[in-house]
């Protein structure tokens, strides 16, 4: 329970002026415009519209000079800033099988056809601080694009290979009028479907996420992964006017897809099979697609027939906790005035006390109810 | 209409201000900001979920003639979107459709190519080739 508290508002404005001016930072320093933070902390803008949950280059990097770096109020500020905005569509299934690649891996096929991809990647670089980039470095990077390479038109699905035989499970058909769950309309309920959960986990917290992705891996709720699939690029988006009733194209946003297989051990109905775990993210996110995956499998695992057994097959487990703006709001809540409660606390506190160094009839040791 | 949408405002502002007699036109929608939420589907090809918003403008306009013309752009700029709209109008138009197809959308086309060629040669670079060892036999 909290009570109002009057006063302090002239201390409120002083702190906030204080925040003001240690955003700022020393202004001897040249203060950070939007472009920056857009292009030098792209993958900062990335997680922030990957977990705000809003694909919006410009509002990211402005929410990020705002909140100072710190990412999770960067998110915070773009899921309250898309609430004031109407929704004006909503776009056809992206087709990323037709991505401009810029990058497209996989772990269980040596030579699958497109080829390998690395990209723009951290992997293969030594994690050695790199002190030449503590100066300004210019504009060439010296790229090599005169290799005489081409990336083929087409770059066909990494788990299509094993669909012929069988070996793997069949994406499961879509009727075109089921509803499609939506939880920012409707409030999440459980059993979630997994329309619905891969909702939850694209904007879920990539740290939790990957801890408990990690965790499976660990052996509570192992799936046996191989990354079957990871592409980042751009896709189209389509939606579809109703005054005109057919497709257009609204522009390109960059995702990463992850496709994880997964070991299924076949039950009395179905024979053993790879099953699948997908992972799709705004951006640039490697790590959180490839989490969003193994998370996504787990909790698979009624689906399946499997028996829940660890945190990331439990859906409420998962699904109540992933996200961080929820998790920051009620942590931080602590911080409001529980004066009335505490004093309650102390009250018992000291009345227990006093009960156990001289007992007397009267005394209810058990009456201490939760808080609310 | 995707083209407009995926060419910078800047050009298109350029190419607006390079017709001849830009017409005149009224807003049957003001360009209006707002979000679509953007569908994917379960390992690409499966069960359809909502990924998440991106914001979009959208704008609809009428020639003189009558003609409308429809933009919807991604992003919050509002000139891209009444620009795009404008220039959606003029294409209805027969007579001013092939000279507009030669003199603005043409060029776009070739820009957005140039800039997509130019980062796809830099990617197709970083293909690789691994070399697995065969072990222990």
């Amino acid at each position: 329970m909290y009570v109002a508290v009057k006063g302090g508002e002239r201390a409120i404005d002083n702190a906030h002026r204080l925040l003001a001016e240690d955003r700022r930072g020393d202004p001897a320093v040249p203060e950070l415009d939007l472009k920056q933070i857009e292009q030098q902390l792209a993958l900062a803008v990335d997680r922030v519209m990957a977990e705000g949950s809003l694909y919006d280059r410009e509002l990211a990097a402005l929410a990020i000079k705002q909140a100072r770096g710190d990412l999770l109020e960067a998110i915070f500020l773009l899921r309250a800033y898309r609430t004031t905005l109407p929704r004006l569509a909503v776009s056809e299934p992206l087709n990323t099988a037709a991505m401009a690649i810029n990058r497209r891996i996989s772990a269980a096929f040596k030579d699958l056809p497109g080829g390998q991809v690395l990209g723009p990647t951290f992997d293969y670089t030594h994690r050695l601080l790199d002190f030449t980039w503590a100066e300004p470095h210019g504009a060439d990077t010296g790229t090599d694009a005169a290799t005489g390479k081409t990336l083929p038109q087409a770059m066909p699905r990494v788990l299509q290979l094993l669909d012929g035989e069988g070996l793997i499970e069949p994406p499961r058909a879509d009727a075109p009028t089921r509803p499609v769950a939506d939880l920012t309309r409707e409030a999440m309920t459980l059993p979630a479907e997994r329309d619905l959960r891969l909702q939850n986990l694209a904007r879920g917290d990539e740290g939790f996420l990957l801890a408990l992705g990690y965790s499976t891996q660990r052996g509570y709720g192992n799936t046996h992964p191989f990354a079957g699939e990871i592409r980042m690029g751009e896709v189209a988006v389509e939606i579809v006017p109703e005054e005109l009733g057919f497709a257009v194209e609204i522009g390109e946003i960059t995702v990463t897809e992850c496709e994880m297989i997964n070991q299924f051990q076949g039950s009395a109905e179905h024979l053993p099979q790879f099953t699948r775990g997908y992972g799709l993210t705004f951006g640039q996110g490697e790590r959180k697609a490839m989490a969003m995956a193994l998370v996504d499998r787990a909790l698979r695992a009624r689906e399946l027939g499997e028996t829940p057994s660890s945190p990331a097959q439990d859906e409420e487990f998962v699904l109540y906790h992933s996200d961080n703006v929820e998790a920051s709001g009620f942590v931080q809540h602590l911080k409001l005035p529980h004066y009335v409660d505490f004093q309650a606390e102390l009250e018992l506190l000291r009345r227990l006390r006093a009960n156990a160094s001289d007992p007397s009839p009267d005394a209810d040791p058990n009456d201490h109810g939760p808080k609310p | 209409m995707g083209l407009l949408a995926k060419s910078s405002v800047a050009d298109l502002e350029a190419a607006w201000q390079g017709l001849s007699e830009p017409p005149s036109y009224d807003f049957l929608r003001a360009p209006e900001t707002g979000l679509a939420q953007v569908r994917a589907r379960a390992g690409g090809t499966g069960l359809r979920f909502n990924l998440g918003e991106m914001t979009m403008t959208r704008c609809v306009v009428r020639l003189r003639d009558g003609t409308s013309g429809y933009a919807y752009v991604a992003g919050r700029n509002r000139r891209h979107a009444e620009l795009a709209a404008a220039l959606d109008a003029l294409l209805q138009d027969p007579a001013h459709r092939d000279h507009l197809q030669a003199t603005v959308l043409q060029p776009l086309v070739e820009k957005l190519q140039v800039l997509r060629q130019r980062r796809a040669a830099k990617v197709a670079a970083t293909q690789v080739d691994f070399f697995t060892l065969a072990r222990g036999e």
